[in-house]
């Protein structure tokens, strides 16, 4: 089907693909559950476990952030001489890097460097 | 990369195998994807600003307080619903059909609007319970975060308005299409940062 969309016209692009009605209608159904998931999940509290609802919902915003990369961003390997996924890898590394590295080092410093009450009492 | 191309009775040429002719515009899809990316990375800091001050909240109200995720869920099928609906748009940009793609976009801007006043309406309400930007940490980086997601749309609504008067004056012209293209990037774009603003801030706020 998208071939024929593509030939219709003159495409000085190099033919990229804007995908197909099948596939934003798949990128679509698949959001749309993997978003009324966690909200149903946090709003009728499924799981009396925070921790394991709090694991279980990040999961799902990473299935559901692939999902719209690849049917809603067509993103493919091939993409740009595979430029832009280069470029993706890369902003995900420093991605990680920063949220991780913020989250670990304050974390300890709120732990370590907060004068607690036992410090407290110690003071002069 | 260079090599060397040599036709019978010509000079050599020398060029770059990367280097043919440029169409126009050839190489804005990947800048635009850059752009992207960078403005991945003001997301980040957000979310790490975040994730750091989301806890303190200066004995003011917390998320429990504050959120109501039957509204967050309904911005989120309006957000969802005007991404699907700009796909539908550059399908119909493909098949060359100006008053379909129109259309599509103007759903598209509708939904948008939808989006930023419910935000708006959630922000005035919390501001007149008090929870004012200056009120704790928590406060603060909420609001810068969600509040930059916000101005992003904003932006993006303006430049689909703008793009709607472009194609109604010169119809779907190559420029056009590309333009067209990088918004559609844009805002898919703000709709994976709008998940992972439902599930730090919104969802894992009303878990703390």
């Amino acid at each position: 089907m998208s071939a024929h969309d593509h030939a219709d016209h003159d495409h000085t692009h190099g033919g990229a693909a804007h995908g197909t009605l099948r596939g934003y209608l798949i990128g679509f159904v698949l959001s749309v559950i993997l978003t009324a998931i966690p909200f149903w999940m946090v709003m009728t509290g499924t799981l009396d476990n925070k921790q394991a609802t709090a694991i279980v919902i990040m999961a799902f915003a990473v299935v559901q952030i692939v999902v719209h990369m690849v049917f809603f961003l067509h993103m493919n390997p091939a993409s740009e001489g595979g430029w832009s996924m280069l470029a993706l890898i890369f902003t995900v590394i420093l991605v990680v890097i920063v949220l991780s590295g913020s989250l670990w080092v304050m974390y300890h410093l709120n732990a370590n460097m907060m004068p607690g009450l036992h410090e407290m009492r110690e003071m002069p | 990369m260079a090599s060397t191309a040599i036709t019978a009775g010509a000079e050599p040429v020398f060029h770059l195998e990367e280097e043919h002719a440029h169409a126009e515009g050839g190489s804005t899809m990947l800048g635009f994807w850059l752009y992207l990316m960078s403005d991945c990375l003001i997301f980040a800091m957000l979310f790490a600003a975040f994730g750091v001050l989301g806890g303190n909240y200066a004995a003011g109200p917390a998320p429990k307080d504050l959120f109501d995720l039957g509204l967050v869920a309904v911005n989120t099928t309006m957000l969802l619903l005007s991404s699907i609906t700009y796909g539908f748009a550059m399908l119909t940009m493909d098949k060359g059909r100006v008053g379909a793609t129109q259309a599509w976009l103007a759903v598209t801007m509708l939904f948008g609007l939808a989006f930023l006043s419910i935000e708006l309406y959630e922000f005035a309400h919390m501001i007149d319970e008090g929870a004012t930007p200056q009120r704790s940490a928590f406060l603060s980086s909420f609001f810068t975060l969600v509040g930059t997601h916000g101005l992003h749309v904003t932006f993006g609504i303006v430049w689909m308005l703008t793009l709607m008067v472009q194609v109604a004056r010169y119809g779907l012209i190559e420029a056009n299409r590309r333009r067209l293209m990088c918004l559609s990037m844009f805002w898919h774009f703000l709709d994976i940062v709008w998940i992972g603003v439902f599930t730090f801030v919104y969802l894992m706020g009303m878990l703390r």
